[in-house]
């Protein structure tokens, strides 16, 4: 009983926050390493065999490092800010499935910590917490530049939570629930992954998804080129690296979310085609992360490919473009459903 | 401009608007920043994002050239001359030799004149290489950064081949070159110029029809030929705003008369009209490279000129196309001294700067990086 309600949640939550903290940290390893193949050259080779090592010795590095406040700066909120922009990003895992019940010591035991019944709604609401920290470290800096990158992230996540979310009613209406186990199981009776059944979604989501990441093409907020780092220019030490973690943290986060929305979870290709049982083999969690690396690789690929887009741009293509698309799916995602 | 570098700029918000309470921020770019190309200080006066008014400020990296000139023999100055725009420094050696030329009557071989325009060309590629790998960057694209700089870093193992420097070439002398090309140097030219060529398409691929590109860049910094040439703008920044003016081509000076090749020029005088200039003389240049290297004359490289440079008495103004503009040397010579009386140097790139003001008026922030990058500065030429 005690194990059941107490140790195995505790176990798992353990263990999903010290895969996600590594994970975050040699995400930084492979985005180096990725966006330098592209860019022919090597990235990091010194710290052991091809550089795989440079995230520890980053990590050394930046707890090493002077933690400086800035003397005008409002010391509270400052310390405050990187806390806040982590910690969301940490707790979406929560809700997050990697594969289905597995047996383990004589268990069943869920590869998820939980499964609550408006997870996706949960994933939404968290999500949108960590903008937030990011508002509130550029203001608390008491400098120029930081003040001018919090501002364009706060228009930016909001305009973008608003296309994002409009795509998740589309496919909460396809899936017919909120749960994310359910909505990989609902996949897995379809057929297919929601991707082929909602793809002008999945694009709008996906598009949004890079605008919420702060990510390239749309990463004004750090901007290095206009506003020398924007929000955590002055920042240093372990709070901008929980600044930087929490961007990667981040990443992974949206990429499992798709993942799970629309690309099966861990749902092997074709789940019912029962010729190609033979991928069966493989775990569902490895696909899981499959998948999840895939959306990861797109991420560093388009952000080696594209150059930046201006701010007002930015916001032109998600009030003009992605929302009444977003919308115009909803109508016709409806129409289906009530046709059908 | 005019503001010294240590006087105070005062630039105070003006009155705020009634009705709202709302504030200019005045905001310091530079002269430490990510992309003011060098020690650049543009002060702006920004109402949200847009920038109303700015101030740019100049003499971080002053050296004091000119003056250092006049106390250096004629051959010495050469070498100062490598040091203003040290992205094209070959460009700057012949300028100035061939002013002193002029003045001098001295007659260059041809073999030396051929020469003479393959380097600069080469120099033109590297210094383009350079302008596009930092524009595309400020705007984000930071790949191509990359990839320009892999080619800049041929023509630089080139230069280093010839004349044994990477960057400050001194790679020229009153009256021709000190050095012949080494043997087996114009079949790797020719060679570089394959490569550079099939590379110009490849930047093109990832920047010349992305949706993002020509978003950031159509309609940016628009600038009329009228105005450009007004405020005396010179090279791609001025061919862009559709003024087909080109030393090369207008006043021929080295072999360039013998040269064939066209001279690219906008129609809109915006940021995608320059980087559309400046990536087709990639192309002519290669041109020019290739003739002048496959019709080398045999030859001295050096004329007849005497041991002790000293010119007449007198003065004379010569220009060429450098790969930002028309540079300059005007030099004033007393016919006694071993040395200038009076140097002064026309730089491209401050001339160019002028319009800065004018052209990043009215942008947003994410602009005035792109303006900057799309003018095409170099900081040691500005200041001298």
């Amino acid at each position: 009983m005690i194990i059941d309600t107490y140790v195995i949640p505790l176990l798992k939550i353990l263990i999903v926050l010290n895969a996600t903290l590594v994970g975050v940290t040699f995400m930084v390893l492979l985005e180096r390493k990725v966006i330098a193949w592209v860019q022919v050259r090597l990235g990091p080779m010194r710290v052991g065999p091809y550089g795989i090592l440079q995230p520890i010795a980053d990590a050394v590095k930046l707890l090493l490092k002077e933690d400086i406040t800035p003397a005008r700066a409002d010391k509270w909120v400052f310390t405050a800010a990187p806390i806040i922009v982590m910690v969301p990003a940490l707790i979406t895992f929560a809700v997050i499935p990697f594969g289905p019940a597995v047996r383990l010591f004589g268990r069943d035991v869920p590869l998820y910590i939980t499964d609550i019944n408006v997870g996706l709604l949960y994933i939404v609401s968290v999500a949108s917490i960590g903008v937030y920290g990011i508002i509130l470290g550029g203001w608390a800096s008491n400098s120029k530049y930081p003040l001018l990158a919090s501002l364009r992230a706060s228009a930016q996540l909001i305009s973008y939570e608003v296309a994002v979310t409009m795509t998740l009613v589309s496919l909460i209406m396809t899936a017919g629930t909120l749960s994310m186990v359910k909505i990989v199981e609902s996949q897995y009776m379809a057929g297919v992954w929601y991707a082929f059944v909602q793809p002008v979604a999945f694009v709008v989501f996906f598009i949004g998804a890079l605008a919420e990441t702060n990510r390239a093409p749309f990463d004004m907020a750090e901007a290095e080129q206009e506003l020398t780092g924007g929000f955590h220019t002055e920042y240093s030490g372990m709070r901008f690296a929980l600044f930087f973690l929490a961007e990667y943290a981040n990443m992974i986060v949206i990429s499992s979310v798709s993942t799970t929305l629309f690309l099966g979870g861990w749902l092997r290709p074709f789940p019912n085609v029962a010729a190609l049982s033979f991928l069966d083999f493989v775990p569902a969690w490895i696909w899981f992360l499959l998948k999840t690396f895939a959306f990861l690789y797109v991420f560093l690929w388009v952000r080696a490919t594209l150059p930046r887009y201006r701010y007002d741009q930015l916001m032109r293509l998600g009030w003009k473009v992605l929302i009444p698309i977003a919308i115009a799916n909803i109508i016709v995602t409806g129409i289906v459903k009530v046709a059908l | 401009m005019g503001v010294g570098p240590h006087e105070k700029v005062k630039m105070e918000a003006t009155t705020p608007r009634p009705a709202f309470d709302t504030e200019e921020l005045v905001i310091n770019m530079g002269p430490q920043h990510p992309s003011t190309h060098g020690v650049l200080r543009v002060v702006l006066r920004l109402d949200g994002e847009k920038v109303v008014d700015s101030d740019v400020i100049i003499g971080y990296l002053h050296r004091g050239i000119e003056k250092l000139s006049e106390n250096r023999n004629w051959t010495q100055i050469i070498l100062l001359t490598d040091r203003m725009d040290y992205i094209a420094a070959a460009t700057s050696n012949v300028g100035y030799c061939q002013t002193v030329e002029k003045l001098m009557a001295l007659e260059v071989p041809r073999r030396a004149q051929y020469i003479r325009t393959a380097l600069c060309e080469l120099q033109r590629i590297a210094s383009h290489c350079l302008w596009l790998g930092t524009h595309a960057m400020d705007i984000g694209a930071m790949t191509v950064f990359l990839y320009a700089f892999r080619e800049r870093e041929l023509i630089l193992d080139l230069f280093e081949e010839y004349c044994g420097a990477r960057l400050t070439y001194n790679s020229m002398r009153i009256g021709g070159l000190p050095l012949d090309i080494p043997s087996g140097w114009d079949k790797k030219v020719l060679a570089f110029c394959d490569i550079q060529m099939q590379k110009v398409d490849e930047y093109e691929e990832l920047l010349t029809n992305n949706r993002i590109w020509l978003e950031r860049t159509r309609d940016i910094g628009v600038i009329s030929a009228r105005d450009a040439t007004a405020i005396g703008l010179s090279g791609p920044a001025l061919r862009g705003s559709g003024v087909p003016r080109d030393i090369r081509k207008d006043e021929p000076y080295a072999a360039y008369s013998e040269m064939k090749f066209d001279v690219p020029i906008g129609t809109r005088g915006d940021t995608y009209d320059r980087y559309l200039v400046r990536l087709e003389e990639f192309r002519q240049s290669v041109r020019i490279i290739r003739q002048a290297i496959e019709g080398l004359p045999e030859g001295p490289i050096i004329g007849k000129v005497p041991r002790l440079i000293k010119p007449p008495a007198g003065e004379t103004y010569h220009a060429i196309e450098s790969p930002k503009g028309e540079i300059g040397f005007f030099i004033v010579s007393d016919g006694k001294s071993t040395n200038p009386y009076r140097f002064r140097v026309r730089p491209p790139s401050f001339c160019n700067l002028q319009a800065l003001s004018r052209l990043i008026k009215g942008h947003l922030v994410a602009d005035v990086v792109a303006l900057i990058g799309s003018i095409d500065i170099v900081l040691g030429e500005v200041d001298r």
